[in-house]
């Protein structure tokens, strides 16, 4: 594709890869390395482009696609809320209720209530409800529960 | 009244790109290719329905002027530009595995939604695709 891109736009290219990889693999641990080596740049270099481009940090981002996917599955199945908590990434419950608490502003089983989604494709649930950011100020980084990582992001 | 859709547009930075991709890779077909003079009309179409169609446009002048093209080569770039079309398929899992042969590249596995089975991917500039096997017929 050379010639096709600016450089610019070439690097929104890269950054949107490594996006579709972090949103592919959210339960996984963030692993900033990987998903520069997918952008190719450097951790810290992506970790900037990222937020300059997509207007967040890759951790906010993967941050606020976990508890979008936590908040499918509360209304798309009857799994309990631990089991849910675990599928979407986090390795604690009590990390999990205070994010998703801190990013929703109800608990998970209050949201719940709110019943069954209706089936539209996954790409614009995915997109249009993982929750908006700014209710309450970007989490410390043991919110992942994943000390020692996920402060890269 | 309105009775059917023949023709969807999506932004493509490159038209060459964008046939080697969707008619050499997606498995699309040429509908249309011709030089009109002041734009190169391309559509491409489904194999065997030609009545809807896909015009993959050039964003440029004078169309649109140069710092406006830029922009929404920025934004077709960071995948914001809306550029969605959503496939159908008999069978998610050959169909992956097809593309997959062809050197695609496909961040997703086909996964089991409430409608079917589907996966998504991007073309090479960042419009978003979706192939999904329904649970029932399209209709």
């Amino acid at each position: 594709m050379t010639g096709v891109f600016s450089s610019r736009e070439d690097q929104n290219r890269r950054l949107l890869r490594a996006r579709d990889a972090m949103d592919a693999a959210y339960a996984e641990p963030l692993d900033v390395p990987a998903l520069a080596r997918i952008a190719l740049m450097s951790p810290a270099h992506f970790i900037r482009t990222f937020r300059d481009t997509f207007g967040e940090t890759p951790h906010r981002y993967l941050q606020r696609r976990r508890v979008e996917r936590a908040m499918f599955l509360l209304r798309t199945s009857d799994r309990s809320v631990t089991d849910i908590s675990v599928e979407v990434g986090f390795s604690s419950l009590g990390t999990f209720s205070r994010t998703f608490r801190d990013i929703v502003g109800e608990s998970p089983s209050a949201y719940r209530l709110r019943g069954p989604l209706p089936a539209v494709p996954t790409c614009f649930v995915r997109a249009w409800t993982r929750p908006r950011d700014g209710i309450s100020p970007p989490s410390t980084p043991s919110s992942f529960g994943e000390a020692g990582r996920a402060s890269a992001g | 009244m309105i009775d059917s859709l023949l023709i969807s547009q999506i932004y493509v930075l490159d038209q060459d790109a964008a046939l080697d991709f969707y008619v050499g890779e997606l498995g699309l077909e040429v509908h249309t290719d011709q030089d009109l003079g002041f734009m190169r009309w391309l559509t491409v179409c489904v194999p065997g329905h030609p009545e809807r169609q896909i015009l993959l446009e050039r964003p440029g002048a004078p169309s649109l002027d140069d710092q406006t093209a830029a922009q929404v080569r920025d934004l077709v770039t960071k995948g914001a530009t809306g550029g969605h079309l959503f496939f159908s398929t008999q069978d998610a899992y050959k169909t992956h595995r097809e593309l997959a042969e062809r050197g695609v590249e496909l961040p997703e596995e086909p996964t089991e939604q409430p409608y079917g089975i589907d996966f998504g991917l991007r073309d090479p500039f960042g419009n978003h695709i979706r192939i999904a096997q329904l649970k029932e017929p399209t209709a």
